[in-house]
């Protein structure tokens, strides 16, 4: 399952692969240009329509891209426009107005599968993924800022999602035996790295009372 | 991989432009220059010199040259300014030309006393709850709840720029207990999740910021001062504070009565003792005063009780077998969080290296009380003016050794230089009352 993001301006006219798509079993959001470069998180995989009009169709994958250089982004045209298509666009492929279903779902698979294969490096849970060669944490497509001691620290725990550590393991684990402060230095860190991740995904990071912590895949929220 | 390494990979990969040193004057406001990520690498190693002649409590004039080096446990990208060739901050340590901590920076004051605190065995955890207004203007008081007719539901502006501070202060790795309207019209309240003091204070730093930069993105003005409004709620910075031994909160102890360890009972007696001397460090500003009047859940007496609210201290949790903190009502969120921080955790530390004994409970109202009575129990007042405030402070040898001669020194100086202009100003008040009649 990922999140789809669907930009276009004439929404009724892609009503049935969007349905599609949703039984597909992805996630699905459609949102007009200008919400797609500012607005809206970053989505797994973007298709844009440009099948009405070319021009804006190119805009809105170009500012996509400046969004994120690794989202896979799909335009959609018309078989007369193919001709407009080229490197100018940004777009990492283009699907036929009026695709298939199973096609577009197809397309979308060997999307997402070949920016797996990019982040070859990538630890992902669930919808967190840390990318240990360059040092990014995205969840569900979205940048984290984390200081490094909260990256060490949300690295460890996705190095085995679900197993439960102490705070006196995870100090001297990612703090170090010759840290002087105390265990509630996790918890300080634990609470900036829930934060950052968001109320959707704060609960990742599971409390156990009176042992420690642990990461999880799944959200309870 | 270090701190640093992280920090300039980091820089790198964000297309990062400009990065923003930040430190704090002696009066707590932020203060920042901005390099480039060329010059990052040099500021880790020897730190970047700048004048501090022109920062307040600084250099004096001879000495103005400084060097701020940046902590980079503290960088953060800045989530208010754009994403692409964005700005990061980092919070700096105020070093003299020769490379030793400067005497004058309240970042390392705090860190003295927190260390203190360590070799004592203990570290000082803080939740405070900043207190502000948003107006239309910095020129007046015109809250945005009382908007005029046709305005679009003001309401929801209010709620829509906590909302984003909010995200703006959890992008930032701030974490926010709860947020909410409060007592008087376009008055609102951000609670932090407690942190060790030093994260705190920076916290407090940034939350400020933050809810300025979203005022001001808006259009509106948010402020701290302590008491804008004549007849309505001021704005206060409650804060709870924790001693912590490792995992075991120091104010514990359910063999104890009420569950209050002997040192929770010591650091309150501190706190109490020395709540005069320390008053000017919490409520810094002539204003602070017009906060703390009877009336409006301001504290005025010095006491402390498990749940009323007009005391200067309470323990909310005590004697209910929860976790205790103790929250301080007087701080205001105008103060300098570093200082502010490092008093009160002094007086605290003092209070349990003397052993001192805790006074009883205030359990009956003392705002009804008459003065007599109050003095029966031992009650006094908190200093009603900066100057009776500065005046206690003078004499405090606690304070001038925590925060070291020259930061005393300068910061009683420029407190009594606001007395003085403040003590020749004519007010409307005057003008009002006296002019009909004399």
């Amino acid at each position: 399952m990922a999140d789809v993001m669907v930009v276009s301006e004439r929404p009724e006219d892609l009503w049935s692969l969007v349905n599609g798509l949703e039984a597909g079993g992805h996630r699905v959001a459609v949102v007009s240009g200008t919400e797609a470069a500012t607005g809206h998180s970053v989505p797994d995989v973007a298709l844009v329509d440009a099948v009405k009009d070319l021009a804006w169709g190119r805009d809105a994958c170009r500012s996509l891209r400046a969004r994120g250089s690794r989202l896979p982004i799909l335009a959609i045209v018309a078989a007369e426009a193919l001709d407009a298509i080229g490197p100018d666009w940004d777009a990492d492929t283009f699907m036929l107005d009026g695709v298939g279903v199973p096609e577009a779902l197809a397309r979308i698979r060997l999307a997402l599968g070949s920016q797996a294969i990019e982040s070859s490096g990538a630890l992902r849970v669930g919808d967190l993924v840390i990318d240990a060669e360059t040092y990014q944490v995205r969840v569900r497509g979205r940048l984290l800022d984390l200081t490094y001691k909260e990256f060490q620290l949300l690295t460890f725990l996705a190095q085995k999602p679900g197993r439960v550590w102490s705070r006196q393991q995870l100090l001297q684990e990612v703090w170090g035996y010759d840290f002087f402060g105390g265990t509630r230095t996790v918890d300080v860190h634990v609470r900036r790295l829930r934060a950052k991740l968001g109320a959707e995904h704060e609960a990742m990071i599971g409390t156990i009372r009176n042992v420690g912590y642990k990461l999880e895949a799944h959200r309870t929220r | 991989m270090s701190d640093q390494d992280y920090v300039l990979r980091t820089v790198e990969e964000r297309d990062i432009r400009f990065i923003r040193l930040w430190f704090t004057d002696v009066l707590g406001f932020l203060k920042s220059f901005a390099i480039t990520p060329a010059e990052l690498e040099a500021a880790f190693e020897e730190g970047m010199g700048f004048d501090g002649s022109a920062i307040e409590g600084f250099a004096r004039e001879k000495e103005a040259d400084m060097v701020a080096r940046p902590d980079p446990s503290t960088f953060q990208v800045l989530p208010w300014r754009p994403d692409q060739q964005g700005v990061a901050r980092m919070f700096c340590d105020i070093l003299t030309p020769e490379g030793s901590p400067f005497a004058g920076d309240p970042r390392f004051v705090l860190r003295k006393t927190l260390q203190r605190a360590q070799e004592m065995g203990f570290e000082f955890y803080l939740g405070p709850e900043l207190e502000y207004f948003y107006f239309r203007s910095s020129e007046g008081t015109e809250g945005l709840d009382q908007g005029g007719y046709f305005d679009l539901t003001p309401l929801d502006v209010a709620s829509d720029l906590r909302k984003r501070t909010v995200a703006y202060l959890e992008q930032m790795g701030i974490s926010v207990e709860s947020v909410h309207h409060e007592v008087a019209p376009s008055q609102h309240e951000i609670v932090l999740r407690d942190a060790d003091a030093l994260t705190m204070a920076d916290s407090v730093m940034t939350a400020r910021l933050a809810v300025k930069e979203v005022a001001q993105e808006a259009g509106v003005y948010a402020t701290f001062m302590p008491k804008p409004i004549q007849g309505a709620w001021g704005s206060g910075m409650h804060t709870h504070m924790a001693l912590y031994e490792g995992e075991r909160n120091a104010f514990v102890d359910p063999e104890e009565p009420m569950g209050m360890s002997k040192v929770a009972r010591a650091f309150i007696a501190g706190i109490l003792q020395h709540a005069h001397e320390i008053t000017p460090v919490l409520n810094q500003w002539v204003n602070s005063f017009k906060r703390l009047v009877p009336g409006y859940e301001a504290p005025v007496y010095i006491c402390w009780a498990r749940r009323n609210r007009s005391a200067l201290l309470r323990v909310p949790g005590a004697g209910q077998g929860r976790d205790i903190r103790v929250e301080v009502r007087s701080p205001d969120p105008a103060c300098n969080p570093y200082l502010a921080f490092a008093a009160l955790l002094a007086a605290g530390l003092k209070g349990i290296a003397d052993n001192t004994d805790l006074p009883p409970e205030a359990t009956e109202d003392i705002h009804s009380m008459t003065d007599a009575e109050r003095r029966a129990h031992g009650i006094a007042s908190l200093p009603e003016d900066l100057y009776e405030a500065i005046a206690a402070m003078e004499g405090s040898a606690l304070l001038r050794e925590t925060f070291g001669e020259q930061l005393f020194e300068h910061f009683i100086r420029n407190k009594r230089a606001e007395w003085k202009a403040y003590r020749a100003y004519v007010s409307p008040w005057e003008i009002e009352r006296s002019l009909p009649i004399l």
